[in-house]
């Protein structure tokens, strides 16, 4: 008797077994299938149901479903994970892994995916893979708890952080600990260890969960969280004045970058450049080209794409400056103000073939992934391009210091623009060295325009953007003095991103010309004047 | 004295364009208003209004050569003190308005109406009076190029400095004007006049009269400038253009004269602001632009610099040239616009006037030094002064 | 005779001989339609497409038959991006080419420019854009979105669907925004948002430098309650706006940002990539799937030539614009301007979205109003839709001076701007 029991529990036990593995994947199908026909405002339950399961497998779909690579088949609601495969979908099946085809777009459709949903594809993601074996895997996912609370997740929380052993994650998920006990039922002494460890990590982020949580605290707690907000509302107070050296730091880089092509031509040679513009535009154009051959033919080559083209932004813009300076140019020297009416009609020329070639309409560059994002440097956002942009600048700007004073070429060129007849009597092909010098000039426009094509539009206008102010930049500066523009523009960015905050964008700007044009008054050649009798000349 | 001063202001060309514009200023409109649309000599009232504004333009130049080719001033910021006239007249049309905007309301005009402005800003007072505009008109430009002019030549800024410092100044009142705060209309500026001391703005009549007004304004104004740069204190101005600091060591008070000169020269660019809104049928921001101002050294630079005649005709040839380009060729225009400036520039260095008049003086001294060996040479050409 | 008058007389020969050139023109047997976008200028960026779409509907209508029997002709001007340009050059189109109707502007204050232009010489514009509204007038038909045909809905969606509290209405300071931003801040109010949780900026056209902006937004934000932007950031600001949001890692999770301007033109210059899920307003996308749409995205991409043109929410304005003139130019049997203008209302044709838009008595149409997500192809994708058609409200009901007035072109009323609470013509009919 008890035998026979035995064997039907056993084949029960069996019979219950093999088929509940299969019984779990119908379910987890269901739900998945589910997905393709629920609405947008039911999918949160959806997507929790399926976490809920907690089979590994849920990861991949939710990553999909938050990509919006989910699509339904049209013929029968089966639900795939899809990658484009040329003009058609090729399919994966979502519970078996396993590659299901290619369809075309025509027969699928896809899930459909808003913020809301994929606001909730992150909270589930982050319990789901907090006890990945996959370093990178759980900061990403102690990220997505702490930036998205869920009372619920306390729990897997808690048991991620007795098992973490690498130091960021750990406070990333204290941190996170700390947010989600707050919103949940947990006794106040904990939640006062929370208040205490969020106002430790300071920043936006604990002032936003603080202040959230201070409408819905207990009596008791108030007085904690709004001692913590307190003080780290002083920090931010503090940081946001560095941060406002920083803002302007990096507005100052762009205007040197902008002006400092043209604190040659004009600057050292007298020519009133109006179309300096546009060889930052071109430098611009030129980046668009040289990432859209590398998109189409080298795709791997794309975060190289700057390097490449600057040196050929340089010759680019260097080239057309030569061919306006032999062409136009060298018959007005000595005639500056001339110099500003060719050079205007240049400019509109240039403009115009632009458009003409590559239409009016903005063209995408895009950031290369080291440009791309910001970190935090104590209560600073850094921007990984204005750093770089920074940087770009200054390295410019050395490289021309250098160039000018170390090398014969910039020794024929500061002998040409100081006394052009003196030089010719030395020997100094007067006329060759004026056409490298513009050319010179023109070429690192163009580099500028290398740089401004990464936070810029880049259109036909793009130069008309920086023209007055890279004047006003070497005018403020001094003209004929390199470190004048650098100072200059330096000191222009920090004062408009410091008037700002104040007066808005649109007053603040308007004080600083009225500063310059005030300053003008005080000191007729700029801070950096050029001493001496041939300034009279 | 002033009888002295009109017969020495007028030579030989000026009375022929001063004749011309008077011409102008009778047979246009009397051709339009007169002669039915199908007749030969119709002039449409396009042109009438097309010709008017490009009056005003020249007007706008001739303000620019009198500090620019007499008294050596590179102002880049001209347009903005036709745009400053512009706005005063623009203010008394707004006012004209009265109760006939879209709301109805007597005292606001429809953009501080639904913007929720509750009451007239206190620098709109004034503006439903004709003679306080008018008076506005030439007063604003002038007391903003006087305390301009007063800080700067008193400073000695002069030369490239002086002409970024007067783009610095446009591009400050470009983005005053801008702000819808400053109660200027914003971006969209002043528009929808109905009509000016109490004709309609959009009658013919009204605008054959407005194109007779510029056109003598044009004659009175050359007439004045021509006076001034013959006068004795004309010729110092050119002295001073050409040599500044010799003329200050002879003892003249260099920067009083040219401060003279600059707010003149911004009462006109006012004036011919003025006459151009109502011809135009708007006003904003956008006549502040840098590139504005650009082109009336363009203009001038064409017709020619120092000439006075030329900068009229420099107005005139362009912007008739962007007319019609504008309409035949609206997808290559630019080129043909920047080419021109290229080219005038590289081969009319003295512009049209100014090469025109310089190969009518050497042919006369040529013949001159065949009849005559005595006579001597011809006047030499003012120095390039920058 | 002096050089000057030499000059002179043969400019005058010139401008009236283009006049004669013309004229000689016009004596074939077409109907002209002028097209007044700029093609040069600032505003070359938004509005060359539009020009492009027009001569392809008209193209496109010729290979039909025309109109009347008669062939269409286009005539194209540069009005530069230079408002008094644009009034001079309409006055050339009307008076000079003798065209039936106009299509173009894009900015207001373009449309101010030329709109007494047209009241004086009686004819017609097709004004394409969405703009503030406070407008109605006779020779004007307003085909793009008027600010209840795209803001209030998307403000609606964000309160809905994201459970919105803190808005910060981000604006380039012209006149469309201060409007719609007056409009948005009076309907927020009346839904119970305290002013404290409205931040308002403005910015100038073309600022590039939005470092400052972007983390006083980011400090808005972290108030603990969700934030949204609503964006009238002007077209070329767009671009160093969201690339610096990418970068400043504000995510369309955290803090979505709805914008009223930009549209598939303006995402072909960007990356979208970091700004998937960020949204905007429109009456159409391009990614709407319906047959009528496949054919014009295929005609479109043919007539340029390339597959990468996009189409975009004001190209379907000239679209349904232009399909209307040509019907009611065939109800009306005349292009003569009054029996076109009493015609069109009413008329009712099919638009790109799947639905048919119809004109009404105040010069405005009706359209659904469409909201979309930024995709990483540079799409959009569509969220959230008006269950039916909105009229286009031209007198906002949110400004206190406006909410009385009404407008209807149809005889015997034929004002643009009657006071119901006085029963007058003409603002407070005083």
């Amino acid at each position: 008797m008890y035998r026979i029991l035995q064997t039907v529990l056993v084949a029960l036990f069996l019979f219950t077994a093999v088929p509940s593995g299969l019984r779990a994947e119908e379910a987890l199908r269901d739900l998945v299938n589910a997905l393709g026909e629920a609405k947008l405002s039911d999918m949160d339950e959806h997507i929790a149901a399926l976490a809920k399961t907690g089979d590994p497998k849920v990861v991949a779909i939710l990553e999909a479903l938050g990509e919006g690579n989910l699509y339904a088949r049209k013929a029968d609601g089966q639900v795939f994970l899809t990658k484009e495969s040329g003009s058609s979908l090729s399919l994966t099946d979502p519970v078996s892994g396993e590659a299901a085809g290619e369809a075309p777009k025509a027969a699928l459709s896809k899930v459909k995916v808003n913020n809301g949903v994929r606001r909730a594809v992150r909270t589930a993601l982050g319990s789901l893979t907090l006890l990945s074996p996959d370093r990178n895997a759980r900061l990403k996912a102690a990220q997505s708890v702490l930036q998205s609370p869920n009372a619920e997740a306390l729990g897997a929380i808690e048991n991620a952080l007795a098992g973490e052993k690498d130091g960021e994650v750990r406070t990333l998920l204290e941190q996170a600990r700390a947010t989600t006990l707050l919103i949940s039922e947990r006794p106040v002494e904990e939640k006062r260890e929370a208040v205490r460890t969020l106002k430790e990590r300071g920043g936006r982020g604990a002032l936003s969960i603080l202040s959230s949580a201070l409408g819905s605290a207990d009596e008791t707690l108030k007085p904690d969280i709004e001692a913590a907000l307190a003080s780290i509302e002083q920090d931010q107070a503090l940081w946001a004045a560095a941060q406002n050296v920083w803002y302007g730091l990096s507005l100052g880089s762009v205007l040197l970058l902008a002006a400092i092509g043209l604190a040659i031509t004009f600057g050292v040679m007298g020519i009133i450049n109006m179309a300096h513009g546009e060889m930052v535009m071109l430098g611009a154009y030129t980046t668009f080209l040289v990432q859209e051959v590398l998109r189409s033919s080298f795709p791997g080559l794309f975060d190289w794409s700057l390097a490449i083209a600057l040196p050929l932004a340089f010759l680019v813009t260097g080239a057309v400056g030569l061919a306006m300076e032999r062409g136009v140019i060298r018959f007005l020297y000595g005639r500056p103000l001339e110099t500003l009416l060719a050079t205007w009609g240049i400019s509109l020329i240039l403009q115009q073939s632009v458009r003409t070639i590559f239409g009016p309409t903005n063209r995408e560059v895009g950031n290369p992934s080291w440009m791309s994002g910001a970190f935090e440097l104590g209560g600073l956002t850094i921007t990984w391009n204005r750093l770089w942009i920074i940087l770009f600048a200054l390295a410019v700007f050395a490289a021309l210091m250098f160039l000018l004073r170390k090398t014969p070429m910039g020794l024929q060129m500061r002998a040409v623009t100081q006394n052009r007849r003196m030089a010719s009597s030395m020997g100094i092909r007067t006329p060759w060295v004026d056409a490298l010098t513009f050319a010179l000039g023109s070429g690192i426009a163009g580099m500028a325009g290398v740089a401004l094509s990464q936070i810029d539009n880049v259109s036909p206008n793009l130069g008309q953007g920086y023209i007055i102010d890279s004047f006003m930049v070497v005018v403020f500066g001094g003209v004929g003095n390199l470190w004048g523009t650098l100072v200059g523009a330096f000191s222009l960015g920090i004062l408009n991103k410091f008037l700002e905050p104040y007066a808005g964008a649109v007053l603040g700007k308007i004080l600083v010309l009225v500063l310059i044009i005030l300053f003008i008054q005080k000191r007729p050649r700029g801070l950096f004047a050029l001493k001496g009798r041939a300034v009279e000349a | 004295m002033i009888t002295s001063f009109l017969i020495k202001s007028l030579d030989r060309t000026i009375v022929i364009a001063v004749a011309t514009l008077l011409a102008l200023a009778i047979l246009v409109p009397a051709l339009n208003l007169l002669t039915a649309p199908d007749h030969p000599l119709h002039v449409p009232t396009y042109l009438v209004s097309l010709f008017g504004k490009y009056l005003t333009y020249a007007l706008l130049a001739l303000a620019l050569d009198l500090v620019w080719g007499f008294c050596g001033i590179l102002s880049l910021g001209h347009a903005a003190f036709f745009a400053l006239g512009g706005y005063a007249m623009g203010m008394y049309l707004m006012r004209q308005i009265g109760a006939r905007g879209s709301y109805g309301n007597p005292l606001l005009p429809d953009f501080m109406v639904f913007l929720n402005w509750k009451e007239l800003p206190w620098f709109w007072y004034g503006f439903d009076m004709f003679w306080f505009a008018a008076l506005m008109v030439v007063l604003v430009p002038g007391l903003i190029a006087f305390v301009f002019g007063w800080f700067a030549f008193r400073s000695r800024v002069n030369g490239v400095y002086l002409s970024i410092i007067t783009q610095a100044m446009t591009y400050a009142l470009l983005l005053a004007f801008f702000r819808n705060d400053m109660g200027f209309g914003g971006n969209n500026g002043l528009t929808d006049f109905k009509d000016i001391l109490g004709f309609n703005i959009q009658a013919d009549g009204t605008r054959a009269a407005l194109f007779a007004a510029s056109a003598l304004a044009l004659a009175v104004f050359l007439v004045i400038t021509s006076g001034i740069v013959r006068s004795k204190f004309g010729k110092v101005l050119v002295a001073l253009r050409d040599a500044e600091s010799r003329t200050r060591f002879l003892g003249y008070r260099v920067e009083h004269m040219k401060l003279f000169a600059f707010t003149v020269s911004a009462m006109m660019a006012g004036i011919a602001g003025a006459l151009y809104v109502p011809q135009v049928g708007i006003i904003n921001p956008g006549e502040f632009e840098p590139g504005n101002s650009i082109e009336v050294v363009i203009w001038t630079a064409v017709g020619g610099r120092g000439t006075l005649i030329g900068p009229i005709i420099g107005a005139i040839l362009v912007n008739g040239g962007k007319s019609i380009f504008t309409a035949a060729f609206p997808e290559f225009w630019l080129f043909a616009l920047g080419g021109l400036f290229v080219l005038v520039t590289l081969f009319l260095p003295k512009g049209v006037v100014g090469t025109a008049q310089q190969h009518v003086s050497r042919r006369r001294a040529y013949r001159e030094a065949r009849g005559d060996k005595d006579a001597g040479l011809p006047a030499a050409e003012p120095m390039a002064a920058e | 005779m002096t050089i000057r008058a030499r000059v002179t007389g043969a400019f005058l020969a010139a401008v009236l001989s283009t006049t004669a050139f013309n004229g000689a023109f016009a004596a074939e047997d077409t109907i002209k339609v002028g097209i007044l976008h700029s093609l040069s200028g600032t505003m070359a960026i938004s509005e060359t497409t539009l020009k492009d779409a027009m001569l392809m509907l008209i193209d496109e209508q010729n290979k039909k038959g025309g109109l009347l029997g008669k062939k269409l002709e286009a005539v194209v001007v540069d009005p530069a991006s230079d408002w008094p340009l644009f009034a001079e050059k309409a006055r050339e189109l009307i008076s000079v080419d003798k065209v039936s109707a106009v299509f173009g502007c894009w900015t207001s204050v373009s449309r101010k420019s030329v709109l007494p232009v047209f009241e004086e010489l009686n004819s017609i514009l097709f004004y394409p854009v969405q703009y503030e509204g406070e407008e109605s007038q006779r020779n004007v038909f307003y085909t793009g979105a008027a600010p209840n045909q795209q803001a209030i809905p998307a403000v609606d969606y964000l309160m809905e669907n994201e459970e919105v509290e803190r808005w910060v209405l981000a604006g380039t300071d012209y006149v469309y925004p201060r409007t719609t931003n007056k409009i948005l801040e009076a309907y927020l109010i009346s839904k119970g948002v305290k002013p404290e949780d409205i931040m308002i900026n403005y910015t100038p056209f073309g600022h590039s430098d939005w470092q400052t902006i972007v983390s006083d937004i980011k400090k808005f934000g972290s108030a603990g309650k969700k934030t949204a932007v609503v964006s009238t950031i002007n077209g070329d600001a767009n671009v160093p706006f969201y690339k610096e949001l990418g970068n400043q890692g504000i995510k369309a999770e955290d803090i979505p940002v709805v914008a009223f301007s930009v549209g598939e033109e303006e995402l072909a210059g960007l990356d979208t990539g970091p700004l998937v899920g960020h949204l905007a307003a429109w009456n159409y996308f391009q990614s709407v799937d319906n047959p009528a749409n496949a054919e014009f995205i295929k005609t479109w991409k043919a007539y340029t030539k390339s597959d990468k043109r996009v189409t975009n929410d004001p190209m379907e304005a000239h679209y349904i614009g232009f399909n209307m003139w040509l019907k009611a130019v065939e109800k009306a049997g005349t292009t003569d301007t009054d029996a076109v203008l009493d015609a069109m209302i009413g008329i009712s044709v099919p638009n790109l979205s799947g639905g048919y838009s119809t004109m009404m008595p105040n010069h405005h149409i009706t359209k659904p109003v469409l909201i979309g997500e930024i995709q990483s192809d540079g799409q959009f994708e569509t969220v959230w839709e008006t269950p039916g058609l909105v009229v286009g409200d031209e007198w906002s009901d949110y400004l206190p001076d406006s909410k009385d007035l009404i407008s209807d072109w149809r005889a015997p009323m034929s004002c643009g701007n009657f006071n119901v609470a006085t029963g007058k013509c003409g603002g407070k009919g005083s």
